[in-house]
């Protein structure tokens, strides 16, 4: 079988995906994004490239996707809900997708209030849920999104979402894990584990109820540079946990970089032996895109399998 | 109700700058009861208006008036003289007032002593807190009574995003997350199974994005 997109073929044949993230800058260069999407390139299988991440002005998704695809890796749109209407987002997806994008992650955005424009409106005309809903009914019933057909050349993108198995209610994440992919979503990045024995409770339940094979679920991991980001995520962040061990551990080492590193390589290993239910890992390697290769060969997940998709 | 606020004073006392002689206009409707706009709060800026100009050397002449309801032209006409006397007229109404108020003298300076804020209601005493977005078309029957149109901060139909813990909103601590609200109220009414659909796209053009909307009860027109 053929994907058009590279990632979805690594996953539907069975590897152990490994995606990253570029956060592209805050000028209008893309020196570093290609830079670092030629650091990326052989080490994962696509990279998410972020929108406007934590509401701070950036160099849009889709453009710096751009450079990525140019660059030789493929890149993973992602699109909030927070900053354009259904108009501008179909308009958008229309034409990453006449550049190359073939994978779209739809999230809802963090709010305006933590970013550089925190006097901004928002829009949040739709959800995210709805937008991996209406993006799948676009590509298999090649509808826009008020049910006008679309005579031809649909979007095809292959669509994911995000899970959050450290938000609240608890108990709950895992059903809107599945109203996201019953709503259409192919693959499911989750935020940061840190707190590895949630996450397997969290699987444990999604596993129960079969989901793991209905979409393919990639875990997040961030390796983490010193104990004060640590602390940071763990009292300023809100939907993240991370225990105090954690904390303690880069605390107390020599070089706490390293063991950042060597924490997330441990987590990575981990969670491709023993947790079932698992098809990849997504390294959110904040503003350290260039630690990644090292992270991916220590974790054994070098090289990256060769696919036959319509790239 | 409407809950609305008072503007910084010299905000007020800056937009009457030039003015000599001022009517202050207060509301016995929603700003009384949310007690901003009232009689009390009216009387009481008036003679705040009255010091602060005095001590800088140009005394201001106030006189005030409460209105039943600033929204309704019947309870406005009994002004037509006083309003007449005044350079310029305060409304302490919410932002409707203001404007019936304008209307009505438009040869008249009007302006708004308050920031109008919400709808919503007192939770404990001296707090209000939003309750209803306005938006045209209620889905409370299908969120357990709780409105995330409002009271989630991104408005999510399919709440909640990843930023809810421990109950509250990653917006603010001090609010609560609706959709965390909304889940334990749907768990204890036995109906969590009405969350599992995914909500359909909102039509906004029954909210403020279809243009400036109006209410008809043809029955009650005049033929």
């Amino acid at each position: 079988m053929k994907y058009l997109s590279k990632l979805q073929a690594i996953l539907e044949s069975g590897h152990f995906a490994v995606t990253a993230e570029i956060g592209p800058p805050k000028h209008a260069s893309a020196h570093g994004v290609i830079h670092n999407a030629q650091i990326l390139k052989d080490f994962v299988d696509a990279a998410n490239i972020t929108d406007n991440q934590t509401a701070i002005v950036r160099i849009s998704s889709i453009a710096a996707g751009v450079h990525v695809l140019a660059s030789g890796l493929e890149p993973v749109v992602q699109m909030t809900c927070r900053d354009r209407n259904r108009i501008a987002i179909q308009a958008d997806l229309l034409g990453a997708y006449s550049l190359g994008m073939r994978n779209l992650l739809c999230i809802s955005g963090d709010h305006q209030k933590f970013g550089n424009h925190p006097t901004a409106k928002n829009v949040f005309d739709l959800d995210s849920i709805q937008l991996v809903n209406l993006m799948s009914k676009m590509r298999d019933d090649k509808k826009f999104f008020c049910g006008e057909e679309i005579k031809e050349h649909e979007p095809r993108f292959f669509i994911g979402a995000v899970a959050n198995p450290f938000a609240d209610p608890f108990e709950y994440r895992v059903d809107r894990l599945e109203k996201k992919i019953e709503a259409g979503a192919q693959f499911i990045q989750t935020q940061c584990i840190f707190d590895m024995e949630r996450f397997e409770r969290f699987m444990e339940m999604v596993r129960a109820r079969g989901l793991d094979q209905r979409a393919h679920i990639l875990a997040g991991v961030t390796p983490l540079k010193s104990w004060r980001a640590a602390k940071y995520i763990q009292t300023g962040v809100a939907g993240m946990i991370v225990p105090d061990a954690l904390v303690d551990r880069l605390k107390n080492a020599a070089d706490p970089k390293s063991e950042g590193v060597a924490v997330c390589i441990e987590q990575v290993k981990y969670i491709k032996e023993n947790i079932k239910g698992v098809h990849g890992v997504h390294i959110m390697a904040i503003a350290w895109e260039a630690i990644v290769p090292e992270i991916v060969k220590q974790a054994g997940l070098f090289p990256r399998p060769v696919t036959h998709h319509l790239f | 109700m409407i809950i609305a606020q008072q503007k910084n004073i010299k905000d007020i006392a800056g937009m009457v700058e030039a003015c000599k002689k001022v009517l202050l206009v207060g509301c016995a409707g929603c700003v009384t009861v949310c007690l901003s706009g009232g009689e009390k709060e009216t009387e009481i800026l008036a003679s705040a208006l009255r010091i602060m100009r005095k001590l800088a050397g140009r005394p201001l002449v106030t006189s005030t008036y409460i209105a039943t309801r600033q929204c309704d032209p019947e309870f406005i006409t009994p002004l037509d003289e006083l309003v007449g006397a005044a350079d310029a007229v305060i409304s302490l109404a919410c932002g409707v007032g203001v404007q019936y108020l304008a209307e009505r003298y438009p040869e008249k300076w009007v302006v708004p002593a308050q920031d109008t804020l919400f709808a919503g209601g007192s939770t404990e005493h001296g707090r209000w807190d939003e309750k209803c977005g306005l938006c045209g078309d209620c889905i409370l029957h299908r969120t357990g009574g709780i409105c995330p149109v409002s009271r989630c901060a991104k408005s999510i139909l399919n709440g909640p995003c990843g930023g809810s813990q421990n109950g509250r909103c990653e917006v603010d601590k001090d609010v609560a997350c609706a959709w965390q609200l909304i889940y334990d109220h749907m768990k204890a009414l036995g109906r969590l199974q009405d969350l599992t659909a995914v909500q359909p796209l909102k039509d906004w053009s029954k909210a403020r994005d279809g243009g400036p909307r109006k209410a008809l009860r043809e029955d009650l027109m005049a033929k």
